[in-house]
């Protein structure tokens, strides 16, 4: 059995000798560089690009803008059937200016020097418009309804315990280490794309749709990615760009997204803020939870975060109301990032039910396990396999949890001030629909899907799936992944990749066994597998991955200085296929939230609307030297309803409760209670 | 760009044409990538013999200008009589940039305001006159001491603190000669004129910076910011000091992250000479370092901030 051992990644290899062939190391014969002017206003009209001087500059051989790119058409509504996008319209499609940075020109030269320069030379003339960028409300935008049970207004009234807080979490920039890249060669009418997508199925669709082409003439690669955190999973303006002027000019263009543009082109998490009504009896059962969100979304898109994500479900509490509502600003689209909705929603509700159990003289813990849910009371359907209970009590075991003090800054180590704090975490499990095909020889196999690896294992996990399956070493199975040309695939999103391929992997296999039977022994044999995906469905059972987190943070109020030291987590996300890989996206997932808790923010200018950190060096990111030491269990109860192996995804959940479980740890050091992320030292300094 | 040789080949290169002296790069390269500096002429002067590290006559050190942060903070004798200076230098930036930074380069560091490096601000700084949107804009990472109506903007270098704490001197040269200038000459507050940062004139180049003799000194540098590793300080401090028992016979502070340049606080120092060393006495002493401050929108905090860390690092290096 291949399934369930720690087995290396099958490509690490490649990716350590420079070998993996990544979207921006292609280089074609020909091949120009495009580099896209940003708009220096966020809101307004061009009047006039004069690319005059920018064409001077040897090398330079076209400058593009809304007047001379040619027909790009906007994509439609979004859809997993018509592909999907954050920002549907198409790149210089218009004069109208909706954020700051977006793509105004597009200068393409023989080399990516010239063009840079080029660029510089580009003078637009705008017309500046009223810039909208005002903090956003928990009124705001038209509220819909998510979830509604009980009479939650007359249960909050009626309850002695209450909260009644707002929280709010910034906008956060996707920094994967792979930039944006797309390279893009016609061959006729038939384009190649060379992308960072954690989607390349759903990348044909859309850029079919913008190109004005067939679905057959558009074929994207991605072999590897250096990550994307949800950013890379639906295209962006670049990409259209980039086959749009290859396909004016008849030679292939390469165009690589600056880490600047990554934090205007490309989306973000966008800022959420919310307001949570929480109540509970004297034993603290929850009698009433309330959740009302708003997120930001750019002018012309409607990005909804879904904030109440896990709250219609992840409580047990019989009167619930959830709301979300929408706030236009003059930013760039937001995109999804690791743990959409879930992660600021859980931050946001986690934190309240820490304020509860202070307002209620209780344990943080006590509390979570008092209002452990049965079922999925949002749905009113049975949960396939949940055991959060169960991950809670182990890991306040492992943690040492019942050695804590409850009073403020009342435990120490070291002569510094420990600070503990909890927080449990869900996250969805679904499938979606996935086909496979299966080359049998005599003593090797291949696995072909048009499915990608964002870096999680993915190419390691079904080489393991087919080992099993077809009784073959893992080191006799190849894995061809990231083109769209193969049998349709999952998007690396929702962490629904892994539980998506494995049954049509399966049956591929067994199809390519069963076809081994009547065939000769030295006949390659090809058997299929397909599967219909869960996603989006009317679930009969629901199913989800849960976890708890227990972390330790030092306080030093002399110096003002606070580090996350410990984090045991545990994790109920099915069975796991890889515990190497796995672990690797639970640690990846803690510092991730290490960085959500303490220092990510996206600061834009409160006059022009730019986002202002847009690099490594003022964007704060955790770094090693942050990392704390982590301690992550598997439970590794397998989820059968979810597919043949009772497999869950594991790239999100993680993230999910860290932010709330940190500031949980930060109140108990410090007695600063920080609603508004990230945790800063101005937040700590007593006034 | 022009490769030149010795120290006066590039002096006669740089009164030629008016250019811009590069070493490391790590600065102006940068710099000019984001199109804030925009040189006609840089004069690459890396292969000039300005990379050691020499005792000085009298007991001290001569920095070569090249010489690298790395062998600089590494250096034995920084280690032993000048801790202050390998602990500032180790705590900025990372191995890379350290081992491609030079001494002088980081002397003319230039701020982290991110107004400043965006081109398509106004800034006072990169183009006189054109406004400081820092003021009325984001300015959490900006100064509280030495601030102007017209520039905010932080001297970002850790070096550079514990320089000034250490009172070493800068030796430049230029066509007319040679001159010294005691670091507490050397930088200019912005007043009305934030483009002139340096007492440096056109044409001169810094040949080496000397470290007086600290002996019966001890030093410390101590950094404070949001993350452990890789950020510019929102305060640090660079203390040195001479005991006699537990009473303060000599003591030397400098302020990081927190002044338009390395920010001497020689009132502070007043107050502790001859005083017993304590937390009462260096808490005192801070809030005198920090009277004058002038918190903007953002930054407030870095007032308390810097007080703590001030009187963190005096009970550090008097432990």
């Amino acid at each position: 059995m291949s399934v369930g051992t720690p087995i290396d990644r099958i490509e690490g290899r490649l990716k350590v000798t420079g070998a993996a062939d990544y979207a921006s190391d292609r280089i074609l014969d020909g091949m120009l560089y495009g580099v896209p002017v940003g708009s220096t206003i966020a809101a307004g009209r061009v009047l006039r690009v004069d690319a005059t001087d920018a064409l001077a500059v040897p090398g330079v051989v076209a400058v593009y803008d809304h007047t001379n790119i040619g027909t790009l058409h906007s994509h439609g509504s979004s859809s997993l059937k018509t592909g999907i996008v954050d920002e549907h319209r198409a790149p210089l499609s218009g004069d109208d200016v909706q954020y700051y940075g977006q793509y105004v020109a597009l200068v393409v030269a023989q080399t990516l020097e010239a063009a840079t320069e080029g660029a510089a030379f580009v003078h637009v003339t705008y017309a500046p418009g009223a810039v909208h960028n005002a903090p956003i409300t928990t009124d705001e935008g038209e509220r819909k309804v998510g979830s509604h049970r009980g009479n939650p207004d007359k249960a909050f009234a009626a309850s002695a315990i209450t909260v009644d807080q707002t929280y709010r979490t910034p906008v956060e920039t996707h920094n994967p280490i792979e930039l944006h890249a797309t390279v893009a060669a016609w061959e006729g009418d038939s384009v190649t794309l060379y992308e960072t997508s954690q989607a390349v199925v759903n990348h044909q669709r859309v850029l079919a749709q913008m190109l004005g082409v067939s679905l057959d003439k558009v074929r994207v690669f991605t072999h590897y990615l250096g990550s994307g955190f949800g950013g890379k999973l639906w295209p962006w303006a670049q990409s259209p760009l980039a086959a749009a002027a290859a396909r004016r000019l008849g030679q292939p263009v390469k165009i690589v997204v600056t880490r600047e543009q990554m934090f205007m082109n490309v989306g973000h998490r966008p800022q959420t803020v919310q307001r949570v009504r929480i109540s509970a009896d004297a034993d603290g059962r929850l009698t009433s939870l309330q959740h009302d969100s708003t997120n930001h979304t750019n002018m012309l898109d409607d990005y909804d975060e879904n904030c109440s994500e896990a709250t219609t479900y992840f409580y047990s509490v019989p009167n619930l109301r959830v709301t979300s509502g929408l706030a236009k600003r003059n930013v760039g689209s937001p995109t999804s990032m690791r743990g959409p909705g879930a992660v600021p929603g859980l931050f946001a509700t986690e934190s309240a039910l820490d304020e509860l159990a202070v307002a209620l003289n209780m344990d943080p813990l006590a509390l979570r396990l008092r209002n452990v849910p049965q079922r999925d009371e949002g749905l009113d359907i049975p949960f396939t396999s949940c055991h959060v209970g169960e991950c809670y009590e182990l890991g306040a075991k492992k943690f040492g949890w019942q050695q804590r003090t409850a009073a403020v800054g009342s435990m120490q180590r070291d002569g510094m001030i420990l600070g503990w704090g909890m927080a449990g975490c869900s996250w969805i499990a679904d499938r979606l629909d996935c086909e496979v095909r299966v080359e049998l020889n005599p003593d090797s196999a291949r696995v072909f899907c048009a499915t990608q690896d964002i870096g999680t294992g993915t190419y390691t996990m079904l080489a393991q799936i087919a080992s099993d399956a077809l009784g073959i070493p893992v080191g006799h199975i190849s894995v061809s992944i990231g083109d769209s040309s193969l049998p349709p695939g999952p998007m690396s999103g929702g962490s629904m990749a892994t539980a998506s391929v494995i049954p049509p992997t399966i049956a591929a296999c067994k199809d390519a066994l069963h076809k081994r039977k009547s065939a000769s022994a030295e006949e390659t044999v090809v058997g299929y597998g397909r599967s219909d995906g869960t996603f989006g469905g009317e679930p009969k059972k629901s199913s989800h991955s849960f976890g708890a987190h227990f972390i330790e943070v030092t306080w030093q109020p002399e110096i003002a200085r606070l580090r996350v030291r410990r984090v045991v987590t545990v994790i109920d996300g099915g069975r796991i296929i890889n515990p190497k890989t796995a672990r690797n996206q639970i640690e990846g997932a803690i510092v991730f939230g290490v960085g959500m808790a303490l220092f990510e923010e996206t600061r834009y200018d409160p006059r022009t609307a730019a986002p202002l950190n847009r690099n490594f060096a003022d964007y704060v990111v955790a770094s090693n030297a942050d990392h704390p030491s982590m301690d992550v269990t598997f439970l590794d109860y397998p989820d059968y309803d979810l597919n043949p192996l009772g497999a869950r995804g594991v790239g999100e959940i993680g993230l999910a409760g860290i932010a709330a479980a940190i500031t949980s740890a930060v109140h108990h050091a410090t007695g600063v209670r920080v609603r508004d992320l990230p945790v800063s030292i101005e937040d700590l300094l007593a006034p | 760009m022009t490769r030149v040789a010795d120290v006066d080949e590039a002096l006669h290169a740089r009164q030629a044409a008016p250019a811009q002296y590069v070493a490391g790069g790590t600065t102006l390269i940068d710099l000019m990538r984001q199109d804030v500096e925009r040189p006609e002429r840089v004069i690459a002067i890396n292969r000039l013999a300005l990379r050691t590290i020499d005792a000085a006559a009298g007991g001290g050190l001569v920095l070569g200008a090249l010489a690298t942060n790395s062998e600089v903070a590494h250096h034995p004798r920084v280690r032993s009589e000048y801790r202050v200076l390998s602990e500032a230098i180790l705590s900025g930036a990372t191995t890379q940039i350290r081992n491609m930074a030079t001494t002088a380069g980081n002397l003319l560091q230039r701020t982290r305001c991110i107004y400043f490096r965006d081109p398509h601000a106004a800034c006072n700084k990169r183009e006189p006159g054109s406004g400081c949107p820092a003021i009325t804009g984001f300015n959490r990472n900006l100064a509280v001491l030495g601030t102007s109506d017209h520039c905010i903007a932080t001297n970002p270098s850790d070096q550079n603190v514990a320089l000034t704490a250490l009172e070493a001197t800068i030796e430049v040269r230029s066509a007319a000669g040679s001159r010294t200038i005691p670091i507490d000459k050397f930088y200019l507050l912005p007043a009305d004129t934030p483009q002139r940062e340096t007492s440096l004139q056109p044409g001169e180049l810094i040949v080496a910076v000397t470290l007086p003799p600290m002996s019966g000194w001890r030093s410390h540098y101590l950094k404070l910011r949001d993350r452990q590793s890789y950020e510019f300080a929102l305060a640090s401090a660079a203390v040195a000091v001479q005991l006699d028992g537990s009473t303060i016979a000599g003591v030397r502070i400098a302020l990081g992250g927190v002044g338009t340049i390395p920010w001497r606080a020689p009132a502070a120092e007043a107050a502790l000479r001859g005083k017993t060393a304590s937390r009462d006495a260096f808490r005192e002493a801070a809030e005198i370092a920090l009277r004058d401050a002038r918190p903007q929108s953002d930054n407030g905090f870095k007032i308390e901030l810097a007080k703590r860390c001030l009187t963190q690092a005096l009970l550090e290096v008097t432990a």
